[in-house]
């Protein structure tokens, strides 16, 4: 028996090589280079590498090859949130480059080894000097999450699903301030992670025994044959619910609010946007792609978690007094907002629609808006890190009304309210939703956004209707990194929901699956 | 030993591990059931490979092999830190974050 060597397109895996190549540079900087030069030589790295993959993949727009053998399929839909991801990570990795604001110098412990509290930790924590492996560990992230996007085949994005999960479990553990937080938030996130994927993983076998192949394309033409029945179901399920927890999806949610508070705010930024458009992308390629003959088996489940999260995230969003773990239920409660537009699939004779460019639409104006949320909340500092408890945020309008007016769009943009990003965004998945008959959906959608408002109101009402404490946070100067990140995501939260035209017709142009 | 007998066999295997996640206390504990879930796993994709004269579910139980050995790197270095700090892997005992 011999061996064939796969076919590869080398144009079209450009941006996953840079970003992969990038990230093994990194490695290098980190076990060679000086440590006094370090951190500027790994911050343009992570820039050049993320960079490099957003303009790789904006020069592929357009193509449509399924490559590597079959298992990897550059599509028009796969570019796009290869581009989003590679965007909104160049953004992350800015935040992560802040020194300004913390007065030790960066959000990163210094040696993560030095067990927390300890006499040598205390001494550490105004030693102002900087640890850099969090970069080459997000490129390692971002790599499998763009790899994620572009899986044709349930092995490559089990692999895939890996690569972007471990170096996120390790630097969610990486804050410097309140560790014991950020370790706890660490193991929880680890164990949930590796059960979920387990589960994943016994989904892609019994997917593999019902057809004997785990190409997209060869499931997708044993379920239109009708084989194995039962095995196919099945294992459809445990590959839906091992998506949906990358997905922070309620019932599978549990995580969220947990790691969300305790790693580092500019970890959880990159996380909240990045992780959710790479899982979003894998759900829709493997339920349209793979099952879409199989609609009438996923779609009582996708519509029933999605109700379930809309619901759950926008009910205890209201009772939470964190801002970053309301933002966590705010997650929550999107997630559910997106398994409305999944839902407006067409069928299985037009893999096109409107569910497939709305939902792509949504994930890139979801992730710059909380991206942005989270980088206010990395301003507002009180005497040990980020003052996030909700009392401490009232009358910030007062200390900082610049602070106030970008947090106030941005949770306007989050609440849905016209003429920000987040309206256009849920104006297009309802539309898509109600398109396929999914009325009752959209209605209960709709309900929820009424209650998940309540909340993101509630703090701009507290910031710019209450006196403020006498002991009350300070509000940081950003350095240029967070500047423009602060910039880049309050113009996009407004351009996208003034004049969202030709964003909305480019994911339009670029909702095509092949493969 | 028909192959179904394997595939019953990973089954309960995987079964014990997801129900061992759920009671068992120490993270290292927990961990160890998540890989018993993936090595019965292993079993089932190899078992299919038989059945279905294909030789892909081999190179899969491969794969596996792989990433499980990475995720315990990853996962001991974590729980590893947290027991240093706390001097317990208990999971019940890690209880800052909640509600």
């Amino acid at each position: 028996m011999s061996i064939e060597a796969p076919d590869l397109s080398l144009a079209a895996l450009l941006p996953l090589l840079f970003v992969f190549g990038a990230a093994c540079v990194g490695v290098l900087v980190e076990a060679f280079g000086p440590r006094e030069s370090r951190h500027p030589v790994q911050v343009g790295v992570a820039l050049v590498g993320t960079l490099g993959g957003l303009v790789t993949t904006l020069l592929l727009a357009g193509t449509g090859e399924v490559t590597a053998g079959g298992a990897l399929a550059v599509d028009g839909a796969a570019v796009f949130l290869q581009a989003t991801i590679a965007g909104l990570a160049a953004l992350s990795v800015l935040m992560f480059a802040e020194r300004n604001l913390d007065p030790a110098r960066s959000a990163f412990v210094v040696s993560a080894a030095v067990p927390a509290g300890s006499v040598r930790d205390r001494e550490l924590l105004t030693v102002q000097r900087v640890q850099t492996e969090v970069y080459p560990l997000t490129l390692f992230a971002v790599g499998g999450m763009m790899l994620f996007v572009a899986a044709n085949d349930l092995l490559v994005m089990f692999v895939a699903l890996e690569v972007l999960s471990l170096p996120l479990y390790l630097i969610s553990g990486l804050a410097r301030r309140r560790r014991l937080l950020s370790q706890e938030a660490a193991v929880k996130y680890f164990l949930l992670g590796a059960f979920a994927s387990a589960f994943f993983l016994y989904g892609v076998a019994l997917v593999y025994g019902a057809t004997g192949s785990v190409r997209l394309a060869d499931v997708r033409s044993a379920v239109g044959a009708g084989d194995g029945e039962v095995l196919l179901v099945l294992g459809l399920a445990l590959l839906v619910v091992g998506l949906l927890f990358k997905a922070s999806v309620a019932p599978f949610h549990t995580w969220t609010p947990d790691v969300y508070q305790g790693a580092p705010t500019p970890v959880t930024a990159f996380m909240a946007a990045c992780t959710k458009v790479a899982a979003f992308g894998a759900i829709l390629r493997l339920l349209y792609v793979a099952f879409g003959p199989e609609e009438w088996t996923w779609r009582p489940l996708v519509y029933g978690v999605a109700i379930v999260s809309m619901v759950v995230g926008a009910v205890l969003g209201l009772t939470q007094t964190d801002l970053k773990r309301m933002l966590a239920y705010s997650s929550v409660a999107h997630a559910g907002f997106l398994l409305t537009g999944v839902l407006g699939y067409p069928g299985a004779g037009d893999p096109a629609g409107s569910g497939l460019p709305a939902t792509m639409f949504y994930l890139l104006a979801y992730g710059l808006t909380t991206l942005g949320a989270f980088a206010v909340l990395t301003l507002v500092r009180s005497g040990d890190g980020e003052a996030t408890h909700l009392s401490q945020w009232a009358g910030l309008a007062q200390r900082s009304p610049l602070t106030a007016a970008v947090m106030s769009l941005f949770l306007l943009a989050l609440a849905g309210i016209p003429l920000t990003s987040g309206f256009t965004g849920k104006f297009a998945v309802f539309r898509a939703a109600i398109e396929n008959g999914a009325w009752p959906l959209a209605l209960v959608a709709l309900l929820a956004s009424a209650v998940a408002a309540f909340f993101y109101l509630r703090v701009i009402v507290l910031m710019y209707f209450s006196e403020p404490a006498a002991d009350g946070p300070t509000v940081g100067v950003p350095g240029l990194p967070t500047t423009i990140v602060l910039a880049v995501t309050a113009a996009a939260t407004l351009v996208l929901g003034v004049v969202p035209g030709s964003v909305l017709a480019l994911a339009d142009q670029a909702a095509i699956f092949v493969g | 030993m028909t192959l179904t007998h394997y595939l019953v066999l990973a089954a309960i295997l995987f079964t014990i591990g997801a129900v061992g996640v759920l009671v068992r206390r120490n993270a290292i504990v927990v961990f160890m059931c998540v890989e018993l879930m993936l090595n019965s796993v292993n079993l089932t994709l190899v078992t299919f490979a038989r059945a279905t004269g294909t030789i892909d579910g081999q190179i899969m139980a491969f794969f596996v092999m792989v990433v499980a050995a990475a995720e315990v790197v990853v996962g001991l270095a974590i729980i590893m830190s947290i027991y240093r700090t706390r001097r317990s892997a208990s999971v019940d005992d890690a209880n800052l974050l909640k509600y």
